[in-house]
């Protein structure tokens, strides 16, 4: 028998295994990331350096939306096939769980939209500054992104069709999140100091990955009847 | 206090209240109408465009108040299981979205021969938006999930998780340079209005919470007589003979 310390491990494993057999769904974000950052060029031609402070509100929209589309495999599969009813049934804190199981999800979808976007800043010729606060803010923030959306997805658990109000749901709370992000890249193109927002956003971050969990456990154990 | 928040004691207590809230409302809801509508001095700028105030800034103040009402009764619902307290969420909900649509109209209105446009992004007026997408999510969150108990928790999460929007909409107008103008009544300072403007405004204030409050309880009383429809209580209520829970 395995001790109950290794759970956390367990279901971080099988998560990421289930995520490294569907390779084509989980590459589907970055793509996606990178062809949202793409298509402003395509509307509005290719920008004017004076414009170039845009550059990170454009990638913080879209590490947005690629969020919204990614947690979509996270939990919901998982709640078709039963998976809490087991979790539930052990007593270990469901809660932790969850945020194990989100975090797997980040490791896949969010990070490598971190990874991504100093290439994405280097093409459009941003100052090396504001893409160290840009990658910097991501990093901070799209954790953050990954657990409002995961309770996104369990808020709508119920729901045959949840995705279409998720994107109502959600979208309004990231709200914090693309100001803090955004207005601490602006600060860095400006020369001045960024450490306010991030600090902000660092600390938004923390008290989502203590509260969040706990809000989707209550949410799963009053769905799983 | 446990009494309180048992479904027949809240409905006939709530019985007694009723008459307050429609006599607050009428005083409140009169003296800011008249007084603001037509006694205040107009803006040596605005003229008469001034007395829009009275009926926006209320809207405005109101849809920030009653979100985060939701959110403290969707809290007290959570921890406490207060059967109330979800109720009166669920009640406010429509009232804060529709004086939040009210606050942006009223604005619009506003702007038009003030700024000279219906409408411009900046930050109050995109977060007062956002607030109203707010509201939208949560009525049509709640509406969506058919099973009440799971749809109550839900809402309820979302509710508080939306209240970190709250000061980011509180203090747009400080934060960013924007069209819209900075708080004139709440803030550590002497207000920066005029007292004959002051009081029709504060008094519209008060009238419009009034108003809501009024109008929560009715709603309120109809959704709790709708949810607690096979109780006896509500039974001996409609067969007349009193309620003595």
């Amino acid at each position: 028998m395995r001790e109950v310390n290794s759970i956390p491990m367990m279901v971080l494993k099988r998560d990421l295994c289930i995520y490294m057999r569907h390779k084509g769904e989980v590459l589907t974000v970055p793509l996606f990331f990178v062809i949202i950052v793409s298509l402003f060029p395509v509307a509005f031609g290719p920008l004017p350096s004076e414009l170039n402070w845009l550059i990170p509100g454009i990638i913080w929209i879209a590490a947005l939306l690629a969020s919204l589309l990614a947690q979509e495999h996270s939990i919901r599969t998982d709640y078709h096939l039963g998976i809490f009813e087991q979790l539930l049934l052990s007593d270990y804190p469901l809660s932790f769980i969850l945020f194990i199981k989100t975090f797997a999800n980040w490791l896949v979808t969010g990070l490598p939209l971190v990874i991504i976007t100093p290439l994405l800043a280097l093409s459009f010729a941003i100052p090396s500054q504001t893409i160290i606060v840009l990658t910097g803010s991501l990093l901070l923030g799209t954790p953050l992104l990954s657990l409002i959306a995961t309770l996104g997805v369990a808020l709508t658990l119920t729901l045959p069709r949840g995705g279409l109000l998720l994107s109502v749901l959600i979208l309004p709370l990231y709200m914090p999140v693309l100001v803090l992000g955004t207005a601490a890249s602006i600060l860095a193109t400006q020369g001045l100091n960024s450490s306010g927002p991030l600090a902000l956003l660092a600390a938004l971050t923390l008290a989502a990955i203590l509260l969040v969990p706990l809000a989707l456990s209550t949410l799963l154990k009053v769905s799983v009847t | 206090m446990n009494k309180i928040l048992s479904p027949a004691v809240f409905y006939r207590q709530s019985t007694r209240v009723l008459p307050f809230l429609a006599a607050g409302l009428i005083i409140f809801l009169g003296y800011g109408l008249v007084g603001g509508l037509f006694f205040a001095p107009i803006d040596y700028q605005q003229k008469e465009a001034v007395r829009l105030m009275y009926i926006h800034v209320p809207c405005a103040v109101l849809s920030l108040s009653i979100y985060t009402i939701i959110g403290v009764m969707s809290a007290i619902y959570l921890i406490w299981s207060v059967k109330i307290a979800d109720i009166i969420a669920q009640a406010s909900a429509p009232l804060g979205a529709s004086l939040t649509a009210l606050a942006l109209i009223s604005g619009s209105l506003w702007g038009k021969p003030m700024w000279g446009t219906w409408w411009v992004w900046d930050a109050r007026l995109t977060s007062e938006l956002i607030l109203l997408f707010l509201y939208c999510g949560y009525i049509g969150l709640r509406s969506a999930i058919t099973d009440a108990r799971i749809a109550a928790s839900a809402a309820a999460i979302l509710a508080i998780v939306g209240l970190i929007d709250i000061p980011i909409i509180h203090y747009s107008v400080e934060w960013w340079q924007t069209l819209h103008q900075g708080a004139s009544i709440f803030k550590f300072a002497k207000p920066s209005i005029a007292p004959a403007m002051l009081y029709p405004l504060v008094s519209m204030l008060l009238g419009f919470y009034f108003l809501y409050a009024l109008i929560l309880c009715l709603n309120a009383r109809a959704e709790l007589l709708w949810r607690e429809r096979n109780a006896s209580w509500v039974t001996k209520l409609i067969l007349g003979s009193g309620v003595n829970g």
